[in-house]
Formats: C-alpha cells, sequence, structure tokens
C-alpha cells in the first residue's frame, strides 16, 4: 500500500471517529465540537496567510459577514436552508474579501496586520449603531433547514455539526489541494523572497491577493456555521478580540498541516472552558499564560509535536 | 544585424547622483556582453533598469524592436529577459530541488496548471536535468540557505534559466566564488547558456574572466560607456586602464594629473 493511499485512510478513518462522535459525545460536547471546526475553517484561511509571512488581525470582518448573512437572510429573506446559507455567507465574505484585498495586499507585517483590523472594526462600528442591523444585541438565528430536512433538539445538534464536520472537511481539503500544488507552493516562496518571485513573473500582489480572497472566503463559512451552532449573532463577532482569538489559535495549533487549525481550535474551546469553569474571575490570565509556555517551548504549535514524532528523513520525491 | 536589446539616452539620477548617464548601446542576438567598471560606475543601474527592477529617469529601452522601458519585473522576464544577482536571489528555507521545482512550476504560466500538484513527473526530470546541468546535484536536499555561496550562485542562474530566456543579464557570477572555482563555474555557465543560445551580459570585476567569455565588452565609468568593443580592444584603451582597470600608466600618457588619477584595483573592491 503506498504512503498517500495509506495517508487517505488515515484521514477517512478520523472523520469516520469524528462523525461518530456526534452520536456518542454528550450534547454540550458536540455543541463544543461544532463551534471549534467553524472556527477552525477561519484558522485554516490564517494558516495560509501566515505561511506567506503575513499575520491577519481582520479575519473577524469575514467571521462576522458570514454570521449576519445567517441572522439577516433568516430575519428579512426567510432564507433558512444550511446549505443556501453557507454559499450565500462564503460568497459575500469572497467578495469583501476582494475588495479588501485590492488594499491589503500592498502592505506586509504590521501595516498588514493593522489595516486588516482597522476593516473588521470599521463593520464592527457600523453593526454597534445600526439598529437595523441589531445594534447591541445582534439578531438570533432561525432553525435551520438541511435541503428541506428540519430536524429539532438534539437531532438538530448532530446533523448541524455533521454539516459542519462536512464542510470543515471540504475546506481542509481544497486547502491541501493548493497548498500542494504550485500556487500554493508559492506562499513560502513569497514569504522568502518576493524579489525572485516577481522575478520568476508572477505578480506577487496578485498571489497575495488570492491568498487573502481565500482566507476571507474560509472566515465567512465558519462564521456561517458558527452562527448556524450558537442560533445567534452579534457585534462581537467583528471585534478585534475576536480576530485575537483566531490568531492565538494559529500560534497554538502551528501551521504545519492543514489538520492542525481543527485540533487547536478543539484545544481552544476546551482550554477556554475549562479555565472559564474552573477559574471564572481569571481565566484570561490562563489563556495568557497558556500562550506564553507555547510560544517558549512549543514555538511552532502543538502540530510540531506530531511532526517531530513522525519526522523522517526527508528525500527530494517525497510529496 | 538588428539589434535585440536597445538602450538610447538611458539615464538614472539617485537625487544629485547620476548613476547611468545618457547611455547608449545595442546589443545584438546571441552575443555575450562583458560590463566591466569600478564600484558606482553604473553597471548594476544598468542591469536594474533593463530588467525592470529601477525605472530609468530618462531614455528609453527597447527590446526586439518594441519599448519595455516602463515595463514591471515580471513583465520583462515573461517577454524572455531573464536575471541574476549580486546577492543570489533564492527561496532560502526551500531545498535546491524544490527551488527548481516552483521555478518550473510557475515557468509553465497556465493558470490551470498552477492549481495541479507542484510534485509532477515531467516537471521533477526536468529539475533533475537542471541540477547535473549546473553541477548542483549534490545538493539537492539541501536548504538554500545552508549553501555555499557558489553553489547558491549556480542555482540562482539555474532559476533564472527556466524561463528559456533569450536574454540573460548576470550579476557578477563570480563574485563570492573562490579563485580555484571561478573558471569552473563560468565554464558551467556558458556551457549550459550555449545549450540554450542565449544573448548573454554579464557584469564581472574579473578581467581574466571578461578576457576569456565575453565576445564584446563595455566599459563603464561614472555612468557612461567610455569603451565598447572586442575585449583586447577595449582592455588596451587607455580610459579604461585608467579608470576601470586601474593600471598605472606613462606619466607622458597619463596627462599632466600622471597616473594619480587611477582608481584601485576593482579586482579589490
Amino acid at each position: 500500500m503506498n504512503r498517500s493511499y495509506q495517508i487517505a485512510l488515515r484521514y477517512a478513518a478520523a472523520l469516520a471517529v469524528l462523525a461518530a462522535a456526534g452520536f456518542l459525545l454528550p450534547q454540550w460536547a458536540v455543541f463544543l465540537l461544532n463551534l471549534a471546526l467553524s472556527k477552525g475553517l477561519v484558522v485554516l484561511g490564517l494558516l495560509v496567510l501566515w505561511r506567506t509571512g503575513l499575520i491577519s488581525f481582520g479575519q473577524a470582518l469575514y467571521f462576522c459577514i458570514g454570521g449576519y448573512v445567517v441572522g439577516m437572510a433568516g430575519l428579512y429573506l426567510d432564507l433558512h436552508d444550511a446549505f443556501v446559507l453557507l454559499a450565500f455567507g462564503t460568497a459575500l465574505s469572497l467578495a469583501v474579501a476582494v475588495l479588501v484585498g485590492f488594499l491589503v495586499a500592498r502592505y506586509r507585517q504590521i501595516f498588514f496586520a493593522m489595516l486588516s483590523l482597522a476593516f473588521s472594526m470599521i463593520l464592527y462600528g457600523v453593526l454597534v449603531k445600526t439598529e437595523a442591523l441589531g445594534s447591541t444585541d445582534g439578531f438570533n438565528v432561525g432553525r435551520p433547514t438541511f435541503l428541506g430536512y428540519a430536524p429539532e433538539g438534539e437531532a438538530l445538534a448532530i446533523v448541524s455539526y455533521l454539516f459542519t464536520l462536512a464542510a470543515s472537511a471540504a475546506g481542509a481539503f481544497t486547502v491541501w489541494l493548493y497548498l500542494r500544488s504550485t500556487l500554493g507552493h508559492l506562499t513560502t516562496a513569497i514569504r522568502d523572497n518576493e524579489v525572485r518571485v516577481e522575478y520568476l513573473g508572477v505578480s506577487v500582489r496578485g498571489a497575495i491577493h488570492a491568498k487573502v480572497v481565500l482566507a476571507g472566503a474560509l472566515a465567512g463559512a465558519g462564521g456561517v456555521l458558527s452562527a448556524l451552532a450558537v442560533g445567534h449573532v452579534d457585534p462581537e463577532m467583528a471585534y478585534w478580540t475576536t480576530s485575537g482569538e483566531f490568531v492565538f489559535v494559529t500560534i497554538l495549533a502551528g501551521t504545519g498541516n492543514v489538520v492542525a487549525p481543527f485540533l487547536g481550535s478543539a484545544l481552544f474551546e476546551l482550554l477556554r472552558t475549562y479555565a472559564f469553569q474552573y477559574t471564572p474571575y481569571t481565566w484570561q490570565m490562563v489563556l495568557g499564560g497558556t500562550l506564553l509556555l507555547l510560544i517558549l517551548f512549543l514555538p511552532d504549535g502543538i502540530w510540531s509535536l506530531l511532526s517531530r514524532r513522525k519526522a523522517a528523513p526527508s528525500t527530494r520525491r517525497e510529496a | 544585424m538588428a539589434a535585440m536589446l536597445e538602450a538610447r539616452q538611458l539615464t538614472k539620477s539617485f537625487g544629485s547622483v547620476i548613476a547611468a548617464d545618457q547611455i547608449d548601446v545595442a546589443v545584438a542576438e546571441h552575443e555575450v556582453v562583458g560590463i566591466i567598471g569600478a564600484n558606482g560606475a553604473g553597471k548594476t543601474t544598468f542591469v536594474n533598469m533593463v530588467t525592470g527592477y529601477v525605472k530609468p529617469s530618462a531614455g528609453q529601452i527597447f527590446y526586439e524592436g518594441k519599448e519595455i522601458t516602463a515595463l514591471a519585473p515580471r513583465e520583462v522576464t515573461r517577454i524572455g529577459i531573464c536575471r541574476s544577482f549580486q546577492v543570489p536571489q533564492v527561496f532560502m528555507s526551500a531545498t535546491v530541488f524544490d527551488n527548481l521545482l516552483i521555478s518550473l512550476g510557475v515557468a509553465e504560466r497556465d493558470l490551470v496548471r498552477f492549481w495541479r500538484p507542484m510534485r509532477r513527473p515531467h516537471l521533477e526530470a526536468e529539475a533533475e536535468r537542471l541540477m547535473r546541468r549546473f553541477q548542483i546535484d549534490a545538493y539537492a536536499d539541501q536548504a538554500a540557505m545552508l549553501l555555499p555561496q557558489g553553489v547558491r550562485k549556480m542555482l540562482d542562474i539555474a532559476m533564472a534559466v527556466v524561463h528559456r530566456p533569450r536574454l540573460l543579464l548576470l550579476d557578477e557570477p563570480t563574485s563570492g566564488v573562490s579563485v580555484e572555482e571561478k573558471f569552473g563555474v563560468m565554464d558551467t555557465i556558458m556551457a549550459a547558456l550555449r545549450e540554450q543560445r542565449v544573448t548573454v551580459l554579464f557584469v564581472e570585476h574579473d578581467m581574466e574572466i571578461v578576457t576569456r567569455y565575453a565576445q564584446r565588452v563595455l566599459a563603464f565609468y561614472e555612468g557612461a560607456i567610455v569603451a565598447d568593443g572586442p575585449p583586447e580592444q577595449v582592455m588596451a584603451d587607455e580610459q579604461v586602464r585608467r579608470y576601470v582597470t586601474g593600471e598605472a600608466l606613462p606619466a607622458a600618457a597619463a596627462g599632466p594629473s600622471g597616473g594619480a588619477q587611477a582608481k584601485p584595483e576593482i579586482g579589490d573592491a
């Protein structure tokens, strides 16, 4: 059995276990996993940017757009189908990312980070001040349907989770395909040497723009799924702390593999839940301390633990 | 013969410093041209202008009869002009093999193929061939950041030729290469380029290299070309001996100020 086939089989088995977990785990754990997978999609987009040497502190912009598409489409258009909402939210986030990309793709380092942050804070300000957009309270999200199927209660939690799992797997697979392509390999190439990339005949700005759009679309999809899981959207989704949370998870997870964002996201949700339960007044300190320890001892994130364990001498023929 | 590359009144100033001063030059297809001059003479500025890295303050550049003065580096590459750098511009965290694979993948210039896996048999075979051609196959799996300078130079040039350029500009291909290795390095480079029938302009400080490999030499001094012709003719030129190679001239020939104006030996720079 060749190596690629073994890896594919391993991931298929992991997906099956995760799907089964939806039926076996208590409802609170399924909800936690659902949320972790939704936010993992946002972090997956950050992974693409991170590998290019760019840190975005504004992914909450697209996350919030995705979420508000769910809230507003239900309220004003009576749209509740999860598939339609996911397509709509992703497409709108992608369109906004195309526009934002024209500006941010010109910048690097702190300027890129701060500009992306600025856009999300503008959206936050607009949402907070606009009554028609729910102001500070936001919207409750109606019960979603799935191609006409309208589950309730525990069944809804399971179906919603499975829907998120399928969407996350599709997102991870897309990014995996992207990263192994020539276009994907330009991520680290741009980080290493923009001059050479230009002299290979590629527009660095165009390539970065494409990555901003991909990351934006993934964050929008994450926002849709998160809104469907939580059942509520509010301006906090666009606030800078939400973006900071995604950056935190990227550091926690590492950028070595497309699975890492989901693993990191799940760990983060668990860490926050337990920190809040056992140290309700100082839970932020627990998160801060964790971040500090990670940077000191695992600068490449938790995925580096796994990749170190299975590290083998590399050859040029390895995929 | 019609000029492949032509510069007309090409000028570049950085504030009050004139780095290129109304350069007029034409290069024919398949020529191998050496560019010499002391540090700050305008050699690299000329290469940078031709390849779109800096925009001229005045003047025009033509390639195969079409004006390319305003083109960006990527556009210059796409029309068949490629370059290597004084400081090699490679992807430091990638291996030699992956540096070439990325370059080859990009050189396909096909949006659909861009989405296909980078590791494809025909690209891998071409990368292997290039590594052998430039004699860097022993370093295939080494990250570029760990390479000796000479190997990194070779990689830089190999990455420049993946586009099968028609005009290649090499900025100091043997700088940082040991004296013992420099002819071997140049032999390898020129053999690989002859195979592709590339027109070559190379900037070089080493007069032995220039004399041996160039068919024609352009000598720069203070942003202008002071001599242009076959190597032996240019090397014998009085201005070149005084300002470029820094050879002491007999007092009578050197004029009233004698050899005092002679610049330092450029190989020391």
